[in-house]
């Protein structure tokens, strides 16, 4: 997929020949994002699509307790020290962003007055710069009134390395200004092509200057404010225990009329994922669950019951297998799986060819995620002297014996393949999550009947996913063969998930492991289309760049994708939710209401 | 002179009041049969036990299965003989470090007192304060690859597993039997003992310890128990055996969301846990009786 | 006697500071990292964490951490912790009256059932009493209670819709609805973990009173024409109470450390479920000082049981 065929599609689109949906569906499978999909397609001059919820209620309040249950509490409800998305969801509750992400990937305005844009004057033309027209006649839960300073303030507060917070690399490469109480301009150093990180989505959330000022820097985590958080959203706080649960209560004052219509908001966190289920599908003790990593199995059964629905949003999360290009089990210099080593069987073409063909996404997707888990057909995975004209990807145990007998893989009297002394045994690693120990299973199988041996290996997630140093077990370090995640936050803009195959991002034993290249892999023409990309203005241009790379560090077999996995939410059947996988649970907190 | 009656040793005399405890022998009967079936099971149903099969998926008990699927649609039976085998060993070898450690412990510390005892009752106290978690991650990061190195990757993971579930239970086993020696060894026929001489070892051995053993046979049978569904919980934790071995905790475990769908998949392994701390048990009754000088069989 | 009482509390004094410093260096050493989720954070640069890092001490040697521990403990400070950045007393003592009443109740309960069940079953020994209950008890030890805490909810949430099986620790009704609303959903956390507390006492307090029943002095108090049950409560079960006192010694500080599957399941939010959420996000402060509170517990409650042995059988003696 170049350029050209990428303009061909958006002309279609314009000409009503392809729905908006069905492109932006084509460009997730590409491995692009929906904002990037509306940003090409708005760029084109397409027509933007309205929102498609409807909210009906016609006065502020009357519709009694809101009961949210998330399996993870929060255990904080500052969004600029968020750890996880369950922290982001807590403070969610009460503080707005400007503008947040729909489902199709729109930018949906909050605090903004408007959208900005090239056509409005609002995104300068250089890509230098982006202006912001807040909302007038918005108040702080205390009654205070909501300007440009508290926008100034929170770029201030996030850019202060004393204050350590996470949403810093939203804000440390701009620089904010305001024009006046009501408009602010954010200026960036280089063209950005994608602007709208800052004050946007998940990172966007705005805290009150008034009660953070003298709680900058070294002395942020004293605000009284972190523990009782005063904001703009729909619902007031009333009560937190972290890890356990947070209270809110409405919003009599909420900036925008008829909102919202619970009068009360509760969220219980704490348990797992399937008595989360249970709890608004089976008894409707709850009304809406958060991230319902549950098989599909289940959630149908609980569907039967009659007083839920498992909500299923498309993201852009992919479950994917890392192959290690280097050898995790020879010591250079103190580090195991070294950029100086290669792997002794898996650097060969034919061995990944061959892995690749072993995976049967469809029996992943049909058995174990269902609906929850799509092998999507557009998925580029196949080498090309291998791509069939009608499937995208294929799994086929002959044709993975095929390969490696051709590559001159031979079986032992053990069944297992080798060459030159050099077995076809790996060890397979992931977190602990029974979806996936099951995905591990069929894998395995499907590996010994084309002779290679996989060992099964899992690991709690608080010690795969950890940063320290010292543990020999920790995914950058992958002191292993192959390993399969996903990572869990939403990417509006896929620069940043890219950056993982990027030569300068090796993880090594000198940046402490905290390189994004995990793989090890390296390539120049990717290294070369990721700067070309960085600056591109044209998203159409950009998006054929990414989408290249994608295709290089998939045909390179760096990565093997296995499946989507959208976010799933159990919803009680009378309760009406906008979703979008590009934002937040709460995205719109405001619109939710039960239907009568 | 009235000729000398043979002798007979205690050993013996156990052995035969064992014989005659009939609860005690159907116990043994069962264990016997259990351990047979994991022994020899796979060699008599040779059904692989990671045929994965979706057809089959979730199907209770029938003539191809006798124990019914789990989700993935591989055989229960070939699985739970399968993870018998480790289930039971790592039940009776964790079970035996904590009664072990524990019965010595506590001995010493319940004979000796002032420093030795309170020593030890320390090493007790920290051993019970400890968090569990993570000092099994602690000791499995440190010790894993060594033991790899040294018996390979089972039986390393194998050793690691019985010495850190083991180690967590010997506590109340050395506290238990601490109380019962503090309170045997003022006892009249203990002290009469001491007049005739014998040592402390043999006061012990002879006198005490038969007496104490009732709580520490009944913590061994619920160590046992403890044993086996503690290994699922360090599997769920990613510090036991690979998700892929089918321990009966494991089995347990996996079908727990399960129990309205498939119950017969959890049905069959804690039947099996049960009947396995049942025999256990009623061994341990056998025994005891068995032991105990003033009971009429 | 006082002495001896003393003697213990002093030597009390530097075993807890041995077993802080032990516990202190498991969680120093042990692996994991409190900034985990950053991790997988693509938006969050290195120096963040490095930052969060070097602002809670984290790189410093471990014996200066521990120092600076100790001595804000003594002032009374518990700490900060990493994850919630919160104090740690705090946190502790917002779960302190939930633990207390779930998981004492449960305890209390398993005392009920396991007494007077285990008691009886051992004066009828291989009676069929004693056999039905001998097979309940060893079906509740031998279903872990992540097993019949789901089997519960099955039973009496999803089928029967008696009881909610999700706690809500802040009820919004007053008087005597919540007293009702309170019993209704705690009642399946106290049974789950009350039975199977009750299942293994049960035996070992049977165990106890048959070693004790076929002592000579029963049989004398038997044919001294004492009613049965005076025999039994006022000479078996006293002399028979020397591993049960040992058992509750050793449980009730468990009362604190709360019961870690049990919470999950119901999501009761006691200190069981603070520890293990902090042990996985290596929260080392709130694992500290929960930790540290749970080794005073267990000290001060063996002593208590040692000095019970002592005033239940008069021939122990301490020198």
């Amino acid at each position: 997929m170049d350029e050209k065929r990428l303009r061909e599609l958006i002309t279609e689109v314009k000409r009503g020949r392809m729905s908006r949906r069905q492109f932006i569906q084509q460009m997730i499978g590409l491995g692009l994002t929906a904002p990037i999909a509306a940003q090409m397609l708005a760029y084109s001059g397409v027509a933007q699509a309205q929102t498609k919820f409807v909210y009906k209620p016609t006065k502020r309040g009357g519709g009694g307790a809101l009961k949210v249950l998330w399996w993870q509490g929060p255990t904080l409800l500052n969004p600029h020290f968020a750890v996880g998305t369950k922290d982001q969801e807590g403070a969610r509750m009460f503080y707005e962003p400007l503008a947040a992400w729909d489902g199709e990937g729109m930018l949906v305005p909050i605090l903004a007055a408007e959208i900005p844009s090239t056509r409005n004057g609002g995104v300068a033309a250089d890509g230098k710069s982006v202006t912001w027209k807040l909302k007038r006649g918005v108040q702080w839960h205390d009654g205070k009134p909501f300007t440009a300073d508290d926008a100034v303030f929170n770029w201030e507060y996030a850019t202060d390395p004393a204050s350590a917070a996470v949403t810093i690399g939203s804000y440390q490469n701009v620089k904010v200004e305001k024009l006046d109480s009501f408009t602010i301009r954010v200026l960036f150093s280089k063209p950005t092509p994608f602007w709208a990180d800052a004050f946007v989505g998940t990172r966007g959330m705005i805290i009150p200057k008034h009660l953070f000022e003298p709680y900058k820097g070294a002395k942020s985590r004293e605000a009284p404010a972190n523990l009782k958080p005063v904001g703009t959203g729909p619902y007031k706080f009333v009560d937190f225990k972290p890890g356990d649960m947070v209270r809110g209560q409405i919003n009599a004052a909420y900036h925008e009329p008829n909102r919202p219509y619970f009068d009360s908001i509760e969220m219980k966190g704490g348990g797992d994922a399937v008595s989360a289920a249970r709890a608004v599908m089976q008894t409707g003790e709850f009304d809406y669950a958060w991230n319902v990593q549950v098989e599909d199995e289940i959630l149908q059964r609980l569907e039967k019951d009659g007083k839920g629905r498992a909500n299923i949003v498309v993201g852009g999360n992919i479950e994917h297998i890392q192959l290690n290009l280097t050898d995790p089990w020879t010591e250079v210099e103190g580090e195991r799986s070294s950029a100086k080593t290669k792997h002794p069987s898996l650097s060969d073409t034919a061995v990944r060819d061959a892995l690749n063909l072993l995976v049967d996404r469809q029996a992943v997707q049909d058995h174990i995620y269902g609906r929850t888990g799509v092998a999507t057909r557009n998925f580029l995975n196949n080498p090309v002297r291998f791509r069939s004209k009608n499937t995208k990807w294929e799994f086929s145990i002959d044709k993975a014996n095929q390969v490696l007998e051709a590559a001159g893989w031979k079986r032992g009297s053990d069944g297992i393949r080798a060459k030159d002394g050099k077995k076809l045994k790996f060890v397979f690693q992931t977190s602990i999550n029974a979806p996936r120990q099951k995905t591990q299973a069929i894998i395995k199988q499907a590996c010994q009947k084309a002779g290679i041996d996989l060992e099964l290996k899992a690991i709690a997630a608080s010690v795969y996913f950890s940063s320290d140093v010292g543990n020999p077990d920790t995914y950058t370090k992958f002191y292993c063969d192959l390993q399969m995640y996903n990572t869990t936050m939403t990417q509006p803009d896929p620069e940043l998930f890219m950056d993982q195959f990027c030569s300068w991002q090796l993880a090594t034993k000198e940046n402490k492991w905290q390189g994004r290249n995990i793989t090890r892999w390296k390539s120049e023409e990717y290294d070369k289309a990721y700067r070309a990309a960085e600056g591109e203005l044209d998203p159409v241009k950009r998006a054929a760049l990414f989408m290249r790379m994608n295709d290089l560090a998939i045909e390179a077999r760096a990565v093997i994708p296995v499946v989507f996995r959208p976010r799933v939410g159990a919803v009680s059947n009378k309760l009406r939710v906008p979703v979008s996988g590009w934002d937040n649970d709460f995205w719109l907190l405001k619109d939710w209401y039960r239907e009568v | 002179m009235p000729r000398a009656t043979a002798r007979i040793s205690l050993g013996a005399e156990a052995w035969r009041r064992f014989r005659r405890h009939r609860l005690a022998l159907a116990g043994a009967l069962i264990l016997a049969l259990v351990m047979l079936a994991v022994a020899l099971g796979p060699l008599v149903w040779p059904v692989p036990i990671n045929d994965i099969d979706f057809a089959a998926k979730l199907q209770s008990a029938s003539w191809h299965h006798p124990f019914g699927t789990d989700d993935l649609g591989q055989d229960l039976l070939a699985r739970m003989l399968y993870g018998g085998r480790i289930s039971i060993a790592v039940g009776l070898a964790a079970m035996l470090i904590a009664v072990v450690v524990g019965t010595i412990v506590g001995a010493v510390s319940g004979m000796s007192r002032g420093a030795v005892d309170a020593a030890l009752m320390w090493l007790t106290d920290l051993f019970l304060s400890l968090p569990q978690l993570p000092l099994l991650l602690l000791i499995i990061y440190l010790f894993r690859d060594a033991l790899k190195a040294l018996v390979g990757t089972e039986a390393g993971m194998f050793i690691l597993i019985v010495a850190v579930i083991g180690g967590f239970r010997w506590m109340p086993v050395a506290r238990l039997v601490r109380a019962q020696f503090l309170s045997l060894r003022e006892k009249e026929f203990v002290e009469a003992a001491r007049a005739l001489g014998a040592t402390p070892l043999r006061q012990v051995v002879r006198h005490i310890l038969p007496n104490s053993l009732g709580p520490v046979i009944v913590a061994g049978t619920i160590d046992v128990a403890a044993a086996i569904i503690a290994e699922s919980t360090l599997s769920f934790l990613g510090l036991g055996f690979p998700p892929d071995i089918p321990t009966w905790g494991r089995l347990l475990y996996d079908a727990k969301d399960y129990l309205d769908i498939a119950p017969h998949w959890a049905l069959f392994p804690g039947a099996a846990i049960f009947l396995t701390v049942l025999s256990i048990n009623y061994i341990g009754d056998g025994l005891r009786d068995a032991l105990d000088p003033r009971k009429v069989m | 006697m006082g002495r001896y009482v003393l003697r213990r509390l002093l030597i009390a004094i530097p075993s807890l500071i041995g077993i802080s410093m032990v516990l202190f260096a498991v969680l120093a050493f042990a692996p994991g990292d409190p900034f985990e989720e950053l991790a997988t954070n693509p938006n969050v640069p290195a120096e963040v964490r490095a930052n969060l890092r070097t602002q809670f001490g984290l790189d410093d040697p471990v014996a200066v951490r521990y120092v600076r521990w100790f001595t804000s403990m003594m002032a009374g400070d518990w700490g900060f912790s990493f994850v919630s950045r919160v104090d740690v007393d705090q946190l502790i003592l917002q779960r302190l009256p939930v633990t207390l009443v779930v998981i004492g109740l449960s305890q209390v309960l398993a005392l009920l059932i396991a007494l007077p069940i285990g008691v009886y079953a051992a004066t009828r020994p291989y009676s069929l009493f004693d056999q039905i209950a001998n097979t309940f008890a060893f079906i509740g030890f031998s279903l872990p209670t992540f097993f019949t805490g789901i089997l519960f909810i099955l039973v009496f949430s999803i089928h029967l819709d008696w009881l909610p099986f999700v706690f809500r620790s802040d009820i919004a009704e007053t008087g005597w609805r919540w007293w009702w609303e309170e019993g209704k959903q705690s009642l399946m956390p106290i049974a789950v973990l009350g039975l199977f507390q009750g299942a293994s006492w049960t035996r070992f307090i049977r165990s106890a009173v048959l070693d004790v029943i076929r002592l000579d002095y029963v049989t004398t108090a038997r044919s001294k024409g004492l009613d049965e049950s005076a025999v039994i409560v006022k000479h078996v079960v006293r002399n028979a109470l020397t591993p049960v006192v040992t058992l509750v010694a050793l449980q009730l500080p468990a009362i604190f450390g709360g019961a870690i599957v049990t919470e999950q399941i119901f999501r009761v939010p006691g200190i069981g479920s603070l520890l293990i959420s902090s042990i996985l996000a290596n929260d080392t402060p709130v694992i500290m000082a929960v930790t540290f509170v749970f080794s005073c517990l267990v000290i001060l409650f063996n002593l208590l049981a040692d000095l019970l042995y002592g005033w239940l059988d008069p021939r122990v003696s301490y020198r």
